[in-house]
């Protein structure tokens, strides 16, 4: 048996390949279930009746997948431009930053007090990855060690925000800050969790993000830059300026999904691991799900966003720990690198001639 | 064949290793014609042939990384077959490549223990690292084992690749332009090596393009043109002149290019140019030149004497040193591709498929690969996929690029498709300067005739045009004017009828002419 390169495989085989592989992990996750000591089916049904039957339950499926699509349509984009960016939990955090500082300070009334909160918390975002993109482009300095090292530095922001401060008057000990006004809120889908604009900003984001990509100059200028820098700067695309804007926008959408869960779930800016979960990780999974195609991302975001989900019911009805949502994503992503083989070769069983 | 009194017939054992008629082909094209070779043990075997002639093939097929197509390989007179590397070197016969394989990461002893057999599996380099001592003082070869290689210069990388092969036992040495990363003191311990090995009865086949080389550490020379053996001589019998006239052949030019009656006011101004080329040495040195409206100016010389460096400074993509390159009234000194671009200048460039074009893009975008931000293709940040599509349509049919549609990708197209397209793109708009590289290598006739006529087309339009190429028939095709490049200097300036392949030939090999 030998592996033989097959060129580009035909994009409908991709999927069939990736939903193969997302079964497995799936099948693989139930296994270990069951060696925790739950029963399988009862946990196929309690996910069926607590995520998938229940209108509520679904809701938070969406709730999920809001700041999972949104990293991970920006991290699509970046990663076509060979911009590695590991840092879309930093991104998001400093938006989130970005959004509180307005919402308990800042000015404004109603809707636009919300919209510019949307709007610091883009660019924050967007200039939290902008930096290690000009350190990339102007002094080769390795993106993926400096994305990644910028999620501490977000981190440890969050953490002296919440202990000095901003800590909140009202809170009694407590590390967060004081509640957002009712202004700063944003409206729910009623009888759920959902802020329904998150949702909203998602699909303008992942859509926005693929008619860049496909219709304009500067989604020209990713493609030629990600498959073949050479012929990028022989062909006068500017690097840096192009790098620059990428990070803006990669950035700029994960720092839209930190503005989504302070101001549609939490109200406040609280612990790190509170607002976001580890999204930004997660959201690598998501773009690279979608192969890096940002409308793609729409649904793979809401399958990470099931298994969240997922997670949460069988947490409750199984008691289940709540680990075992990083172990199922573990599981997908060891899938999907496994899937790369059937994906770029051909398996020939015959013995190698001369 | 001139020369078969070169090898006698009569010898009491065989050669060590014979080919006899060996053939190659590749898709339109016959790399290796009926080749007849002949090694002997203890003998240093020159291959010597321009870029394209067949040398690396031959090699390939030796060494187990192509099958011939025809003819046979002989070892101590017993037919052989090289279905792989492993094979060659069960075989006795080793390659050091050009480009070195070497773990940078891994030190010395460790780079040669890779795939050893008989290696022990705990401490692999031991006994390795005093074996490695021994074989290198007995050649000549001083190396430490535990040295990581990215430690290593360029010579010393070479001689772990030797050790790599000696330590397999081989009888039989190929060393591919060994001389090609080497600076000349290094090269004069590396003739010294290949001295001592032949005293210790290896044969060695030494590849190259480089005259004097061939004078001073071969014992005998093949010459290969196009594929085909033209001769094979003792050293002692040739001299450089003979090998440059066997290199480049006598055979008569194609019919010239009709000339024109007269050239335009200069349009490229180069003066005092000095580029560095990526080892930090300078590569172009204090070249002047210009090149006028209307006018091709054809720049001959063997691979690696400035020429790419030359080429890129000409097209923004690197910054030269010193000194002043102008376009008309503009300065462009110091400017990126994109400023050349916007300034008239289009680069037909010398590595297609990596530079040329995006092979996942599409016919339709590669077509607009420097032209995409400006009207009619961009209507502010948006592309306009219509324009797109209309151009690409109409650029396909004229320069007869065959594509089974204009969003086929790239990469799915013949060599000379590929150099169409990039024709076509660097064609529109009417550029004021036209630096094309190589633009008809590796092509099959119709093509090479087409990209000669539109080259002259765009003469007769009233473009500079400068052609850098090492097919010394079509710079004498095309070229109003020739400039021979040796060793990052023009040495000399000729009008073509001045000019004959011999003289050239020799002027590229830096011997006064």
């Amino acid at each position: 048996m030998r592996l033989v390169p097959r060129g580009e495989a035909p994009a409908l085989f991709v999927a069939a390949v990736s939903l193969l592989a997302v079964l497995l992990a799936f099948a693989a996750s139930l296994v270990l279930l069951a060696l925790y000591g739950a029963s399988p089916w009862e946990a196929i049904a309690v996910v069926y009746r607590g995520v998938l039957a229940d209108p509520r339950g679904f809701a938070e499926v969406l709730r999920r997948a809001v700041p999972l699509t949104l990293a991970g349509a920006g991290l699509a984009l970046a990663f076509r431009a060979q911009f590695w960016n590991i840092g879309a939990e930093g991104q998001l955090l400093v938006g989130a930053v970005a959004a509180s500082g307005v919402a308990l300070f800042g000015p404004g009334e109603g809707v636009a007090k919300l919209v510019l909160m949307a709007a610091v918390a883009f660019v924050a975002g967007g200039l939290w990855a902008m930096v290690p993109a000009y350190l990339k482009a102007r002094l080769a300095v390795n993106d993926v060690i400096t994305t990644l090292m910028f999620n501490y530095v977000a981190i440890y922001l969050v953490e002296w925000l919440i202990h000095g401060p901003w800590k909140g008057k009202s809170v009694f000990g407590f590390a967060y800050t004081d509640r957002f006004p009712a202004s700063a809120w944003l409206p729910l889908w009623p009888g759920t969790g959902l802020a329904w604009p998150g949702l909203v900003l998602a699909v303008a984001a992942a859509a926005l993000l693929a008619w860049l990509l496909g219709a304009t100059k500067l989604g020209f200028e990713v493609r030629v830059v990600g498959e073949n820098p050479e012929a990028a700067r022989y062909a006068g695309v500017r690097a840096l300026s192009t790098l620059l804007q990428v990070a803006l926008l990669s950035g700029g959408v994960a720092g839209l999904a930190g503005f989504v869960e302070v101001a549609g779930t939490h109200h406040r800016l609280l612990a790190p691991l509170q607002i976001s979960l580890g999204y930004g990780y997660t959201a690598i999974i998501v773009a690279w799900l979608g192969r890096n195609r940002p409308l793609a991302t729409l649904l793979t975001g809401l399958l990470i966003g099931f298994v969240f989900a997922a997670g949460d019911v069988a947490k409750v009805a199984l008691a289940t720990p709540f680990q075992l949502v990083q172990v199922v994503n573990g599981l997908i992503l060891f899938f999907l690198i496994a899937a790369e083989v059937p994906i770029r070769y051909r398996v020939v069983w015959r013995p190698e001639r001369g | 064949m001139e020369g078969a009194e070169a090898s006698p017939p009569s010898q009491e054992t065989p050669p060590f290793l014979e080919l006899r008629s060996l053939t190659k082909r590749f898709p339109g094209v016959v790399a290796n014609d009926r080749v007849d070779l002949s090694v002997r043990a203890g003998e240093v075997h020159a291959l010597l042939g321009e870029n394209g002639a067949g040398k690396s093939t031959l090699v390939s097929m030796l060494y187990g990384l192509l099958q011939p197509d025809g003819g046979e390989i002989r070892l101590q007179g017993r037919p052989v077959r090289i279905r792989s590397p492993r094979d060659a070197l069960a075989l006795g016969i080793g390659l050091v490549p050009q480009h070195f394989l070497l773990v940078k990461k891994h030190t010395v002893a460790e780079n040669v223990a890779l795939g050893l057999s008989g290696v022990p599996f705990l401490a692999p380099t031991r006994a390795l690292a005093d074996r490695l001592r021994r074989l290198g003082e007995r050649y000549g070869l001083p190396v430490d084992p535990r040295a990581y290689v990215w430690q290593l210069s360029a010579g010393e990388q070479q001689r772990v690749e030797i050790l790599k092969v000696l330590v397999r036992d081989v009888r039989l040495l190929i060393l591919d332009e060994p001389t090609s990363v080497l600076t000349p003191q290094e090269a004069r311990g590396l003739f010294a090596v290949l001295r001592r090995m032949k005293a210790e009865g290896h044969a060695v086949i030494f590849i190259t393009h480089k005259l004097e080389e061939v004078l001073e550490v071969a014992d005998r020379v093949t010459v290969l043109r196009r594929g085909r053996v033209v001769a094979t001589l003792p050293v002692a019998e040739v001299d450089e002149r003979r090998l440059a006239r066997l290199m480049v052949g006598e055979e008569v030019a194609l019919p010239r290019a009709r000339r024109r009656a007269g050239r335009g006011r200069p349009r490229l101004f180069v003066e005092d140019l000095w580029v560095r080329g990526d080892r930090g040495y300078f590569a172009v040195k204090d070249v002047n030149f210009q090149v006028h409206e209307g006018e091709i100016v054809g720049l001959a010389g063997v691979a690696g004497n400035g020429q790419s460096e030359l080429i890129e400074a000409l097209t923004g993509l690197r910054r030269p040193a010193r000194g002043w390159i102008r376009l008309g009234e503009r300065d462009l000194t110091g400017h990126d591709a994109r400023a050349f671009f916007e300034a008239g200048v289009a680069h037909v460039p010398e590595d297609r498929t990596h530079r040329g074009v995006v092979g996942s893009l599409s016919v339709a975008e590669n077509l607009v690969l420097k032209h995409y931000r400006y009207p009619p293709f961009a209507r502010g940040p948006v592309l306009d996929r219509r324009a797109v599509r209309a151009f690409a349509e109409e650029a396909v049919a004229r320069y007869r690029v065959a594509a089974p549609s204009v969003a086929t990708p790239v990469r799915l197209l013949s060599g000379g498709n590929i150099q169409k397209l990039i024709l076509a793109r660097e064609l529109h708009g009417r550029p004021r300067l036209l630096v094309a590289a190589h633009p008809t290598y590796g092509l099959d006739v119709g093509a090479t005739a087409q990209v000669r006529r539109l080259l002259l087309e765009e003469r007769d339009r009233g473009a500079a045009v400068f052609l850098v190429s090492e097919d010394l028939e079509e710079v004498l095709a095309l070229s109003d004017r020739i400039l021979v490049i040796f060793d990052g200097k023009i040495v000399a300036e000729l009008a073509p009828d001045e000019a004959s392949k011999e003289r050239l030939g020799l002027l590229m090999a830096g011997v006064a002419a």
